[in-house]
């Protein structure tokens, strides 16, 4: 830890890379200032009120208030990723169900192999790190579903004319939707290493762990978000496409 | 009586595109609705499919409320084929074996060569790609997917607007077979000849019936 140099001095003083940011808004007229500022001084709160959150919490170490932890961030993910949902008739409990099975049936796998320890300090920041790639996941196939229901609307009612059920009339878009949202996942570990050093590993190497050691970590972090991306995604395309019909198998597009 | 439509109204938000719409289908019969383009005619052929239900009154098809039977069988039995009929995947295997697939049986191969033929689609269409055929050839295509399995009820929405003469020719001809085999039509058209032909009419303007 003898490596960690950051205090509060050194924050104030990077503090002018914000100012940077806030000089180009400025200067071309982006009319960026506000919210620069908002998001800033919000990320600030969010961050100092966490910090002391988790302080606390790994102090008491008590498991009801590790597991109580991991429900507040898969509820916070369901409720990001239901929001970034276009379909007017979107229900947040399918968001959550998806979210809680992707992220606990992960968790579980990594805890069950030893990959990680029973400690608030693993479970809750490996649980912050599925859940927040899960949202993501979720969030793309959202989008990609509501596009693919109106771009191939005449498809769909066709098939539904022919006397084919709501899911084999959307098989094709939950396929897509699945595809969409599993991708960058996908991509991302075809590159890792080469183009950027993630979070997990790059903390650790600043910690002063071996970096050896320190891919390790990230192996495992890849394989888990591999899982738990493909398991919320794919629960969630299969609640999902059932929110564009009716009780009557009919086609509902606002 | 096969369908009993009762005080069918229709509205999207504001607009009435249908109102207070009452008529009968007997079993084994060919309707013809005419009318001017957005009087409702395909509306009420939606209707009839289950597609969209009435904001007001009921249809019944034998005696049942429609919304009471379970949808997708419904609509297997009383089959809808639209006026520009999209085809899905790449061949047109891809489009025969899908009712296959809606009713959980294998291709049966032999069973749409016999289908094809009777639209004069040789045994080679099976394999073509459906960017290949021509507006007659994916309209035959797509008829043929819906009488597959015999419907009970063919609903066709101006399936030979656009259409070349021999194509419209090899599609009345089908329409012909299926009245023999005692399916009821109902049907969408501005062809004259057919016009000419049709025994049974229904005008439809402005959202309503008008004989």
């Amino acid at each position: 830890m003898k490596n960690l140099a950051v205090n509060n001095w050194s924050l104030l003083l990077a503090f002018a890379l914000v100012l940077v940011s806030l000089v180009i808004s400025w200067k071309e007229k982006l009319g960026l200032t506000k919210d620069t500022l908002y998001s800033v001084a919000r990320a600030i709160i969010q961050l100092v009120i966490v910090g002391y959150l988790l302080k606390a919490i790994f102090k008491v170490d008590n498991l009801f208030l590790t597991i109580a932890m991991t429900l507040v961030i898969i509820f916070n993910a369901a409720w990001n990723a239901y929001q970034r949902d276009p379909n007017p008739h979107r229900k947040f409990w399918q968001a959550f169900v998806a979210q809680f099975i992707g992220t606990y049936l992960t968790l579980s796998t990594l805890l069950v192999t030893g990959a990680i320890k029973m400690v608030p300090s693993q479970v809750i920041t490996i649980t912050g790190m599925i859940a927040g790639n899960e949202m993501v996941a979720i969030g793309l196939a959202f989008k990609a579903m509501h596009d693919a229901f109106h771009d191939q609307r005449q498809q769909v009612l066709e098939k539904l004319a022919l006397g084919a059920s709501p899911k084999l009339a959307s098989m094709e878009i939950i396929r897509r939707s699945l595809k969409t949202a599993m991708q960058p996942t996908i991509d991302s570990a075809k590159t890792v290493g080469m183009v950027s050093l993630p979070g997990m590993m790059s903390g650790l190497i600043f910690a002063g762990v071996d970096p050896v050691y320190a891919i390790k970590y990230q192996i495992m972090v890849t394989f888990m978000l591999l899982a738990a991306t493909g398991i919320g995604s794919v629960i969630m395309v299969h609640l999902a496409y059932l929110n564009y019909y009716n009780d009557q198998m009919q086609l509902i597009l606002e | 009586m096969l369908f009993e439509l009762h005080h069918v109204a229709y509205r999207t938000h504001d607009t009435k595109v249908l109102q207070d719409i009452s008529f009968n289908i007997e079993a084994g019969s060919t309707l013809t609705l005419t009318g001017p383009s957005g009087s409702g005619k395909s509306t009420i052929l939606r209707l009839l499919a289950n597609l969209i239900s009435p904001s007001e009154g009921e249809i019944l098809y034998q005696g049942q409320k429609t919304t009471s039977y379970q949808p997708d069988q419904y609509r297997q039995r009383v089959s809808y084929c639209f006026q520009q009929p999209t085809l899905f995947g790449e061949t047109v295997k891809d489009n025969l074996a899908f009712p296959f697939a809606i009713r959980k049986q294998a291709f049966d191969e032999a069973k749409c060569l016999a289908r094809l033929k009777e639209v004069d689609l040789s045994s080679n269409f099976l394999g073509k790609k459906i960017t290949q055929l021509s507006g007659g050839e994916k309209q035959r295509v797509a008829l043929i997917r819906n009488v597959l399995f015999e419907p009970e009820v063919l609903l066709l929405d101006e399936v030979t607007t656009g259409l070349d003469d021999f194509s419209k020719q090899q599609v009345h001809q089908l329409i012909k077979n299926e009245q023999e085999r005692g399916v009821t039509i109902v049907q969408i058209t501005h062809d004259q000849s057919e016009l000419a032909e049709a025994k049974l009419q229904l005008h439809v303007e402005n959202g309503r019936i008008s004989q």
